[in-house]
């Protein structure tokens, strides 16, 4: 029998936000987490995240985002995986996101939202609960 | 700072405390096993003379106005004129913000500060596909001259100074407001203000970047170059440790990385063969002001000792100016939490009067819903009241330098230096700023750091109050909201212009910057000629784009 395939994250900056230091935090985190992770980088459209993660194959995109874009670039990435027959893959997402606009997130189809004051550990918990290595 | 016999007392009588406390020490402990700041700088218990055996007061202290500067560059400091409240403002449209821009001075405000969108930061317009979604949302969105006309409607720029945070076109909007001032008939040796324009922090923190870090570079002394002679009281760079600390750099790091921008951007104007004295007394600073409130002070009384030792040792500065680090502040943005957010008021007022303290000329204080949103005017009238309660209620502005002299203080402010030092050491062997950026230094420091203080704070070993420690529910506040029919009136805004404009003239400008760019005459004149004409934003990033390649974020964490 082959070893248990490791959870596979696509950790993606989307947008023109420069701010990578959660990004950067949490992709680390989850390497450490025992998590394979690939991260893009920033300043990446939505149609190079989703190109990133049907090569990388990975199981899911973490999006971050901290100016004020999540309205328009989680959405549509998601979209694009739709297009793409890739949404098997999980999406989720962090920044500075206020509340009111989590429901039309989720309704989105954006499985979990991060928001400040959030620890490693609460989202590799998450991670391990919500995300299976897919076959 | 004090005779040996006096010194050799001190040493006994601390020796008899030291056994004094260990016998308390033994019924009760100290709270924790170790003390540090927030940078985990480890601190200890007491500060004595001792600590500050080593200081001379002439050679390292002084006095206000007066080589090394540790207690200010001006001799009369706050007693003379405050310091600037610039708030940094920018959001909707150049209508939206104009209103703000108003408001804030009708409240007291003394100097402008805008806050671009992502879109003009990276040098798009808002039309480009690159810019959906993010239209307004981080801050005003300005595609042309027509959009800086509008911002500074009512605005007179000989009676007031402007910040504007903005890097990789940094040069665009200079001209853009050279000719505003032109057509509100202020020549361009009136107007006063500062573009950051300091792209090597960009490559370590923040991360507006376009172009690789030489023609950065480059467009960069073209800038001071055509400042020193035509606009004599423009600040050519803002060398900025803010974004540096704000991504997660120790206090050490912010000052060490700064200085070696600092560094690299008056070594690179010097060998375009310019005058250091003429050019240096133009360079400005800004810093983070963090929660850490002595840290601060000491990193700030540290960062003008050094940068005047930095002009007048190693570049042999003759004229004064050159040795003095003027410095703007903001607040610390990621001190702030969305949890119990009206706590940050009181996060902010402190970290404020660290700035104070620390001697700033010009202050920032952040709003209260800053976690969520650009801020409400209510939530920026509070933070300018900060400022205003600070200045004239407080006292504090009384005197020059109150903290001088303290044990504590001088000893870590000495501390912070040294350790400073020790990093721009290590960068001038890497071959400077520039070369540690290529290879992933400073990037990798930050990173480093950033991921320590998170685990620091998922373990409770360092506390944000209503986080990770006396967490409670909090209702919602009120945030600022995008209206959707600012972004079409952007989009039209821009599209009219382009109808309406001189179109072969534009083209044949642009041109000519392509030229200057590749022949590396000095571009400012030419940006100018351009964006008189209506030329974008964009058009002008496009050439330089094409002409000097881009720079894409390798990525590490």
């Amino acid at each position: 029998m082959s070893p248990k395939r490791k959870i596979r994250i696509l950790i993606a900056k989307p947008g023109l936000d420069g701010h990578d230091r959660g990004a950067k935090i949490i992709a680390r985190g989850f390497r450490d987490a025992g998590f394979e992770v690939i991260y893009t980088g920033l300043h990446q459209t939505p149609e190079q995240i989703v190109a990133a993660a049907i090569q990388e194959d990975v199981d899911a995109i973490g999006l971050s985002s901290l100016a004020g874009a999540h309205d328009y670039l989680f959405p549509r990435v998601i979209e694009l995986l739709k297009e793409k027959g890739a949404d098997d893959i999980i999406v989720f997402g962090g920044g500075i996101v206020p509340e009111e606009d989590l429901p039309a997130l989720t309704q989105a189809g954006v499985k979990g939202i991060f928001t400040p004051g959030t620890s490693i550990e609460e989202a590799v918990s998450w991670v391990r609960k919500n995300i299976k290595p897919r076959k | 700072m004090f005779k040996e016999d006096k010194l050799k007392k001190v040493q006994e009588e601390k020796k008899k405390w030291i056994e004094d406390l260990s016998k308390i020490l033994c019924e009760t402990p100290e709270r924790l096993a170790r003390f540090s700041t927030v940078s985990d700088l480890e601190i200890k218990g007491l500060y004595t003379p001792e600590d500050t055996k080593d200081i001379d007061y002439s050679r390292d202290i002084g006095f206000p106005g007066v080589y090394p500067f540790t207690r200010g560059v001006q001799p009369s400091m706050y007693r003379g004129r405050l310091w600037t409240m610039r708030m940094f403002s920018g959001l909707g449209g150049p209508e939206e913000t104009n209103k703000r821009f108003h408001y804030l001075l009708g409240h007291g405000e003394t100097g402008l500060s805008i806050a671009f969108h992502y879109p003009t930061l990276m040098g798009y317009d808002s039309d480009s596909p690159m810019s959906r979604g993010e239209i307004g949302k981080c801050g005003v969105a300005i595609d042309t001259l027509k959009d800086m006309e509008i911002l500074f409607e009512g605005i007179p720029l000989d009676k007031v100074t402007t910040s504007m945070t903005i890097n990789p076109p940094a040069s665009i909007l200079l001209a853009m407001y050279i000719v505003v001032a032109e057509k509100q008939g202020v020549s361009r040796k009136e107007i006063g203000g500062t573009i950051q324009n300091d792209m090597l922090k960009e490559f370590v923190a923040q991360k507006t970047f376009m172009l690789p870090p030489k023609p950065s570079l480059r467009i960069i002394v073209d800038t001071i170059e055509y400042c020193n002679k035509e606009v004599p009281r423009w600040n050519t760079i803002s060398i900025s440790g803010y974004h540096i600390r704000e991504a997660g750099a120790t206090a050490v790091q912010e000052l060490a990385f700064t200085l070696a921008d600092g560094i690299a951007y008056v070594t690179a104007a010097m060998e375009r063969g310019l005058n250091v004295d003429d050019f240096a007394p133009r360079l400005s600073f800004f810093f983070d002001s963090h929660i850490d409130f002595f840290e601060e002070i000491a990193k700030f009384r540290a960062a003008r000792r050094m940068w005047s030792k930095i002009m007048r040792e190693r570049f042999m500065a003759k004229n004064p100016r050159s040795w003095m680090l003027r410095f703007h502040t903001q607040t610390a943005g990621c001190s702030l939490t969305a949890q119990q957010p009206y706590n940050n008021v009181v996060r902010t007022a402190y970290e404020a009067l660290s700035a104070v303290l620390g001697g700033t000329n010009s202050l920032h204080t952040n709003s209260l819903d800053e976690t969520y949103a650009i801020p409400t005017e209510e939530a920026a009238a509070i933070a300018l009241r900060t400022q205003q309660i600070l200045a004239e209620e407080t006292g504090v502005a009384n005197t020059i330098d109150p903290l001088a002299g303290s044990y504590f203080v001088e000893a870590l402010t000495h501390q912070i230096e040294e350790q400073a030092w020790e990093y721009i050491r290590k960068i001038d062997e890497m071959g400077g700023m520039v070369a540690a950026i290529e290879r992933g230094y400073p990037q990798a420091e930050v990173a480093d750091s950033a991921y320590k203080f998170q685990r620091q704070i998922d373990s409770g070993e360092k506390v944000v109050v209503g986080v990770n420690k006396y967490a409670t529910d909090h209702p919602p506040i009120i945030i600022w909201r995008m209206k959707p029919e600012i972004e079409e009136r952007q989009l039209r805004r821009l599209r009219d212009v382009k109808q309406t404009r001189n179109n072969q003239r534009v083209k044949e400008l642009i041109d000519q910057i392509r030229m200057a760019s590749k022949n590396e005459e000095n571009l400012m004149p030419h940006l100018i000629n351009a964006v008189r004409e209506y030329a974008s934003i964009q058009e002008i990033c496009d050439v330089w784009r094409d002409v000097f390649g881009r720079y894409s974020d390798p990525g590490y964490f």
